[in-house]
């Protein structure tokens, strides 16, 4: 029954000729998904610019076609008829897209867009057909260089035809196809010289000698790719664990506090960012885009508000007796998120990452850098500019390491320890909060995320040497890069596990940590 | 002539009066509880809070109807916090204390593992309503959710076909516990047996609750440079929202490299912009979006209760899979009690034997004569723009399940129905 429509379609086909275009969107509604694939595959080897629209509708799945099969795209919630203007019959239903129709429109769209007038788009097209370019298109690409103006789009499209170069009949063309394939440092490339040199596919000697020096080109780019992919991913964990453990350095680092609660505050700055997310998406829709930056001063001060709260009411009648400390803000922390399990629910919040903070940049053929993660490694470094500079440039800053230093004294000399004690602890806090913020958007928000957090902020902390901001640096920078060069090696378990085993080793060899302090320093 | 009949009617009225009456007089005070146990924090809240909420809106509609035996059904709900051995506390809680006639609950394979000695010990009756790796069949557990062949073999077979996408590599990616290392075993030992090399299948596993995707990206990166790749994710609870932001941000398309997913419905992508991930797969035997009326009504139904009860996030309530299992193991729990007019649980159990129900996802389910599992459509779905997904493949009857999965060795001697496992 199909194969009898479809027949009697293409002899309409043959029959009428100048219908071309309705006669492909008809074709291609009335047929099967193999059948579609098949029409797809040689659209792409012999485009039409006229078919332009049709595929750009198809790839967005604005195609629908109605009870008689007739195909309409669809506008908003009207239906434009490919020819004349009929409407549909019935409810229009949208025609079924697979992820192999998917992957051929994209090769379709990029071919009828090699025909564009913008050089821009040509050159995106020319640069998705050196992915994915099919045998057929062969003499579609050589006509297009032919005529091609464009530098960029030349050189594009030289290498999107050199993929194909490599089973021609000339040893001369597979020879110059197989340097530039050693150019390019594609993954794709490697792959292709490999099955070139696999069972002497090829036998011209010269040839074989090119892609073996192009397959070692290709594989000393794609190592070099793998290798600053492996120092990003270790640097972006790093500015994580720094920014979840830069409040600790503060409040158990310079305080000497053990802070069990921590953790909590980290959560309760992401929890800060979503309520300013509410709050944007309600009164100011339009400017959605910017919640996350308007959320870093909100969650600083909520959270330092309630370090601060905490330690006026708890921790002060603490000081000096680490073990109730430890049990108090323990407690505290299970209050807090009970409190926020009431309010919120025990579910994760949705916190969603602004347009600017999604998709990435490739670098390399092998090297994507998402948005978010490179926006984390600066915000880690600027709040530690930050913080250096209010601790070292600042006369609270002064304070705080008076008092640190020798209580005492500082007290003779009139600086109010009280008051810097919580001022400190607010700072330890907010900063903690500013962490949850970044933390909101690349992880999970929900009453636990300051649990999954508390261990390796300690451990950055006691690692890097307590007392010292320079250390909790190192030592952030320093796990997260151990983490990553081991992760590919023995997976994330194995790795987590063995990552803990070698600090303990080294805090028995070294307990002050990596930074001590020097001099008479007084806990 | 009129006097007998009378009398009949008289007598017959009073026993009744002595006999059913004054106990039903009592009863009817009297209510049948029945356990929850489902985690509503923890790493696993995200799936389980959902199931909670969906047995007790079932409750309440089978109770609306009469109850069950005429009695109202009473739920107990317990939180065992996404903590395995707290699940087996809870479970026994559930049994010796509240005594519960029946406990619907668990997500994770090894919260089931938990709990399962606490049940056969008990002679407790559970019922499990999540796709599993089968390598089980105790006579307290029947399972609503999908065994290996309902699900995870299908879903790989379509990958491998022409409209899936022709793969020929394959990346098992999972959490690191019972279910999917044992699904992946069963996997690759089917996917030998068609002839993929060992080279082309890379098995990677995470904690729960990892967060930190990029290394395994970049690694299915470079893997799926070596041809055509798919992956297979087992990853469970809300690591796969760090996953599919990840995904979505290094660029990596389900034209190039799909990933079907087995614990990933329309409540776990309520927390992701779905727009990026469009042709990613998920495996399941029900989706919110297919079109019939049970369904049109299960799915109504389902967003009234959530309003009404003031759920996060009620004005974007969704079904999927598991709630649909929930739903259709309660109804189904019922019926069976009616049968057997009782609850105990070993007259429950043979009157559950051939039980059916028809249920949202289109077909009248059955549950099978010996081995405590359904008969269900296997049915892949593509996830769309507004974090639905559409029907690409679905088998057009029902599946008998394969507990025991013969592509582990020593399975074919297993028996067919259940035994204890200790």
């Amino acid at each position: 029954m199909n194969t009898a429509l479809h027949r009697l379609l293409l002899l309409l086909l043959l029959a009428l000729p100048w219908t071309a275009q309705a006669g492909d969107a008809a074709d291609y509604a009335a047929a099967n998904p193999a059948k579609q694939a098949k029409l797809l595959q040689a659209w792409s080897s012999e485009p039409v610019p006229e078919r332009l629209p049709l595929i750009e509708a198809l790839r967005a799945n604005r195609v629908v076609i109605d009870e008689n099969k007739a195909p309409f795209i669809r506008e908003g919630d009207e239906y434009r008829a490919l020819e004349g203007d009929a409407q549909p019959v019935g409810t229009p239903a949208p025609l079924r897209l697979n992820n192999r129709l998917r992957g051929l429109l994209n090769t379709a769209l990029a071919s009828h867009q090699l025909y564009s007038d913008d050089a821009i788009e040509r050159l995106s097209a020319a640069r998705r057909l050196q992915r994915s370019a099919s045998p057929e298109q062969l003499p579609l690409l050589e006509k297009r260089l032919a005529i091609e103006a464009d530098d960029a789009v030349q050189e594009a499209l030289t290498l999107a035809l050199a993929n194909l170069q490599l089973t021609a009949e000339d040893p001369a063309v597979r020879l110059a196809a197989v340097r530039l394939l050693g150019e390019t440092g594609a993954p794709q490339a490697r792959v292709r010289l490999e099955n070139l040199l696999a069972d002497e596919a090829e036998t011209d000697d010269a040839v074989r000698k090119a892609a073996e020096t192009s397959l070692a080109q290709v594989k000393r780019k794609l190592l070099i790719g793998e290798l600053l992919g492996q120092a990003f991913s270790g640097l972006s964990l790093g500015s994580i664990l720094l920014l979840a453990a830069l409040g600790l350095a503060i409040t158990f680092g310079l305080l000497g506090v053990i802070n069990m609660a921590h953790g909590e505050m980290l959560m309760l700055g992401a929890y800060s960012t979503y309520m300013v997310q509410i709050l944007f998406q309600k009164f100011a829709p339009g400017a959605i885009a910017l919640y996350p930056l308007a959320a870093l001063p909100v969650a600083f001060f909520v959270t330092a508000a309630i370090g601060m709260a905490l330690e006026r009411t708890v921790i002060r009648h603490l000081y000096g007796r680490p073990l109730e400390t430890l049990l108090a803000t323990w407690g505290i922390s299970l209050i807090l998120i009970q409190l926020v399990r009431v309010i919120f629910g025990a579910q994760n919040v949705e916190v969603a990452n602004p347009g600017w903070l999604s998709g990435g940049l490739q670098v390399l053929p092998n090297l994507v850098l998402p948005y978010n993660r490179m926006v984390i490694i600066g915000f880690a470094l600027f709040v530690v500019l930050l913080t250096w500079l209010l601790l070292n440039k600042t006369r609270l800053g002064l304070n705080v390491r008076a008092v640190t230093q020798n209580r005492n004294m500082a007290a003779c000399c009139g600086v109010p320890t009280g008051r810097i004690d919580m001022m400190a602890f607010g700072l330890g806090s907010g900063i903690a909060g500013l962490g949850g913020v970044a933390l909101s958007q690349i992880g999970n928000v929900g009453p636990d995320l300051g649990q999954g957090y508390i261990i390796d902020s300690f451990l950055v902390v006691v690692l890097g040497g307590v007392g010292q901001l320079a250390g909790s640096i190192l030592a952030a920078f320093g796990l997260g890069i151990a983490n990553k060069i081991l992760e590919p090696q023995i997976g994330a378990v194995l790795g987590k596990i063995l990552i803990l085993a070698l600090i303990i080793l080294f805090i028995q060899k070294r307990p002050q940590g990596l930074f001590a302090l020097k001099g008479r320093v007084i806990d | 002539m009129k006097r007998r009949p009378f009398l009949k009617t008289t007598l017959a009225a009073s026993a009744l009066v002595l006999s059913g009456l004054f106990p039903y007089s009592l009863q009817a005070a009297e209510t049948i509880k029945v356990g929850i146990l489902h985690s509503l924090s923890g790493t696993m809240a995200i799936s389980e809070t959902s199931l909670k909420d969906m047995a007790l809106m079932t409750i309440d509609e089978i109770n609306a109807k009469g109850g069950v035996l005429g009695k109202q059904l009473e739920p107990v709900v317990v939180d065992p916090a996404s903590n395995w051995p707290l699940f087996a506390e809870r479970g026994r809680q559930l049994l010796t204390q509240d005594k519960v006639a029946v406990t619907f609950g668990c997500w994770t394979s090894v919260s089931r593992k938990s709990v399962l000695p606490v049940y056969e010990e008990l002679n407790g009756l559970l019922f499990y309503p999540v796709q599993y790796e089968g390598e089980e069949l105790s006579p307290n557990v029947f399972y609503t959710g999908a065994a290996p062949n309902q699900q995870a073999i299908p879903a790989v077979e379509y990958l491998m076909s022409e409209d899936g996408g022709s793969a020929e590599r394959f990346f098992l990616l999972g959490t690191d516990y019972v279910y999917p290392r044992t699904t992946n075993k069963i996997l690759r030992a089917f996917l030998i047996s068609k002839g993929v090399a060992e080279k082309d299948i890379e098995e990677v596993y995470t904690p729960f609750g990892h967060s930190d995707y990029q290394t395994i990206v970049a690694n299915i990166k470079k893997f799926s440079a070596g041809g055509k790749t798919a992956v297979v994710s087992t990853i469970n609870g809300d690591s796969n929202v760090p996953f599919y932001k990840e995904l979505a941000n290094q660029g990596l398309e389900a034209t190039e490299v799909p990933v079907v997913a087995f614990s990933v419905g329309e409540e776990e992508l309520r927390g992701i912009d779905t727009k990026p991930l469009v042709g990613h797969l998920a495996a399941w035997n029900y989706f919110q979006s297919v079109q019939n009326p049970v369904n049109t009504a299960f799915v109504g139904k389902w967003k009234a209760y959530a309003k009404a009860k003031n759920l996060p996030g009620a004005d974007r309530a969704v079904t999927n899979d598991p709630m649909e299992a929930t739903y259709v193991g309660i109804h189904m729990w019922a019926q069976a009690v009616e049968k057997a007019g009782t609850t105990d649980v070993d007259k429950v159990r043979d009157a559950l034997a051939g039980q059916s129900f028809e249920a949202p996802s289109g077909y009248t389910l059955t549950m099978d004569k010996t081995n405590h599992h359904l008969h269900k459509p296997v049915m892949i779905g593509e996830v769309q723009e507004d974090g639905q997904f559409s029907v690409v493949w679905e088998t057009e009857s029902p599946v008998r399940a394969q507990p025991w999965s013969p592509y582990i060795p020593g399975n074919d001697k297993k028996p067919d129905y259940a035994v204890k496992s200790n």
